[in-house]
């Protein structure tokens, strides 16, 4: 029986021939990835189990972009822990205010990571390099301490789910929607434990941008990692920003998987899931109307350029809705400068939307767009679990850059294509 | 082994209500456990004694990565988790970090709120005192049982590396 692309890198990364689902490992790590929230854990236990020095400066990365700019002296107290064993360390990959953006659209962007790598980060969406076609985990900070001490991190190898693409999105339908679709078919634990493997002639019409957050929410159907084959256009991405050796894995013909599931793309409608799993999906059509306070646009999951350009067709010329807060979130400082490059930060200005430095704020409640008491939001982000963006009693729908812009301008989720 | 009283919850408990990250900016453990729960059962922090037990549907500790989750639940007094199956960054976690947690659907199911229960963490055994039914846990792979007993991922590590370099 052959192996699934997964499963390939994982071998290679463990030194082995073969591996088999089930099988535990010890493997290779080429990055080691914390964030302001998950790093200061990770280096007290480093610390306290008498380790000195991490195991390669080159290949830990520290992003400071979760609580930063820093909303308060407790998250303040945290990046300074994590600046000042950055410091120490000599770690190359130091994000601080000012250059950092937010890990899962910034370690892409700067060619940090690439296809082939295998990939720990401390933080779950870091699942989002398997659009490069990375083996790519979330981890917690034991786990980073771990990778930061010896370079290696076990693992369960996992079965797999084929996920088959067929035909290509049409107008208003993105990544985004794609794998909203796929959480609401298989569940938020549908891929427990398991890979989600991109395959299929729909794979070549996806930008990398879809890719990315289609990856990016593997996680939301607790998938291990999610993963596309690495083709023309990944080659194109990592041409000029990735420096080390591209390895192209594929899966055997023969792999084995759990389960095929086939998603047309020619049929997808716009998505969204409604509170409080991303499981809990509608097309827009059956969602539209639902009135709302707030927006976000942005996230790991889609401020990415194309995201902001998708919004801004939406918002140019319009002006979001009477009694309700839009907030644009470029994710990194190359997006954010290209916003203004484009002409893309006057058209939300404009609209009335607020526009942020990168930062994961208001995605888990953090800062810079808490939600209150009965206030709903529609968001770009990926999780609507209860409480997710302020208040125990708030709501959060998750949908596309362009939903959202719909949505700001009418104050109701809607369709981006009846405006 | 261990006995306690039983809070239980349904399916796809997330990190974010076994810890909201409003908190998450004081990692300190005691600090972590005066919210432990608190969007999904205000009243947990003030009912729970330590050795208490909470009881999980499926795809216990889904979403946020954060260790603070397992680490807030150790804190506040409880002395395992059992649930049908846990997300697998929880299910790290609380292994890296030598928290103990029991796999068991049957257990999950049946088990009730405010039920008595006595977990062997040995044998995997778990004993509802209150209905008198007995449940076996899925036996957790050598390799991950001597993480456990190492005390934790890192103590396991060091003593791996200190192997080696001799």
């Amino acid at each position: 029986m052959g192996m699934t692309m997964t499963q390939k890198i994982l071998a290679a990364h463990a030194g082995l021939e073969r591996v088999k689902a089930g099988d535990l490992i010890e493997a290779k790590l080429d990055i080691v990835l914390g964030n302001d929230v998950t790093t200061p854990v990770a280096i007290d236990v480093f610390e306290k189990a008498g380790f000195e020095r991490v195991f390669d400066p080159e290949k830990i990365v520290i992003t400071l972009d979760h609580y930063t700019p820093c909303k308060d002296i407790k998250s303040a107290q945290l990046c300074k822990r994590a600046r000042d064993f950055a410091r120490i360390q000599g770690v190359t990959h130091f994000y601080d205010v000012g250059a950092v953006g937010i890990e899962h659209a910034l370690l892409p962007e700067q060619g940090i990571v690439g296809p082939g790598d295998c990939v720990v980060g401390a933080d779950s969406h870091t699942c989002t390099y398997g659009a490069l076609g990375a083996f790519s985990t979330g981890v917690g900070s034991t786990d980073m301490a771990a990778g930061m001490a010896s370079g290696e991190n076990w693992f369960r190898v996992p079965s797999a789910i084929r996920v088959t693409l067929k035909g290509k999105l049409q107008p208003y339908v993105s990544g985004k929607d794609v794998i909203l679709h796929l959480i609401g078919m298989i569940g938020v634990d549908g891929a427990l434990y398991k890979s989600l493997e991109f395959a299929g002639e729909g794979v070549a019409s996806l930008s990398m941008d879809d890719r990315f957050t289609i990856a990016n929410m593997a996680i939301e159907a607790g998938g291990k990692n999610g993963i596309f084959p690495v083709d023309e256009r990944t080659l194109e991405y990592v041409r000029d920003r990735f420096h080390r050796p591209v390895k192209v894995y594929e899966a055997d013909p023969d792999a084995e998987y759990e389960r095929e599931v086939v998603i047309d793309l020619d049929r997808l409608r716009p998505t969204v899931a409604l509170p409080h799993l991303p499981s809990n999906t509608r097309t827009v059509d059956e969602a539209a109307g639902i009135p709302i306070q707030q927006v976000v646009i942005g996230s790991c999951t889609n401020g990415r350029i194309s995201d902001l350009r998708a919004a801004a067709t939406i918002l140019k010329g319009r002006h979001v809705a009477e009694g309700v807060r839009c907030i644009v979130i470029p994710a990194t400082q190359r997006v954010y400068l290209q916003c203004v490059e484009e002409g893309l930060s006057q058209v939300f200005i404009e609209a009335g939307c607020a526009v942020s430095t990168p930062t994961c704020g208001p995605c888990l409640g953090g800062h810079m767009g808490c939600l209150a008491d009965g206030e709903r939001a529609v968001a770009t982000t990926n999780r609507n679990f209860v409480g997710r963006m302020g208040h125990v009693k708030s709501e959060v729908i998750l949908a596309s850059p362009t939903v959202a812009a719909a949505s700001a301008v009418r104050g109701c989720v809607a369709s981006p294509e009846l405006l | 082994m261990t006995t306690g009283k039983v809070f239980k919850y349904g399916d796809n408990v997330d990190t974010d209500v076994i810890i909201p990250a409003r908190y998450l900016n004081a990692p300190d453990p005691a600090e972590l456990a005066k919210h432990c729960m608190e969007d999904i059962d205000a009243d947990y922090v003030d009912r729970v004694r330590p050795g208490d037990i909470i009881v999980g549907g499926a795809n216990f500790g889904c979403g946020s990565s954060r260790e603070h989750a397992p680490i807030a639940i150790r804190a506040s007094g409880a002395s395992c988790v059992i649930a049908a199956s846990f997300a697998r960054i929880f299910y790290r976690n609380a292994i890296n970090i030598g928290f103990p947690i029991l796999e068991c659907p049957e257990a999950a199911a049946s088990i009730g709120d405010g039920d008595t229960v006595s977990v062997n963490f040995d044998t995997g055994e778990i004993v509802d005192e209150t209905t008198g039914r007995r449940f076996q846990a899925t036996a957790l792979p050598p390799f991950i049982g001597r993480i456990v007993e190492n005390g934790g991922l890192l103590p396991y590590l060091r003593a791996r590396m200190e192997r080696e370099a001799k």
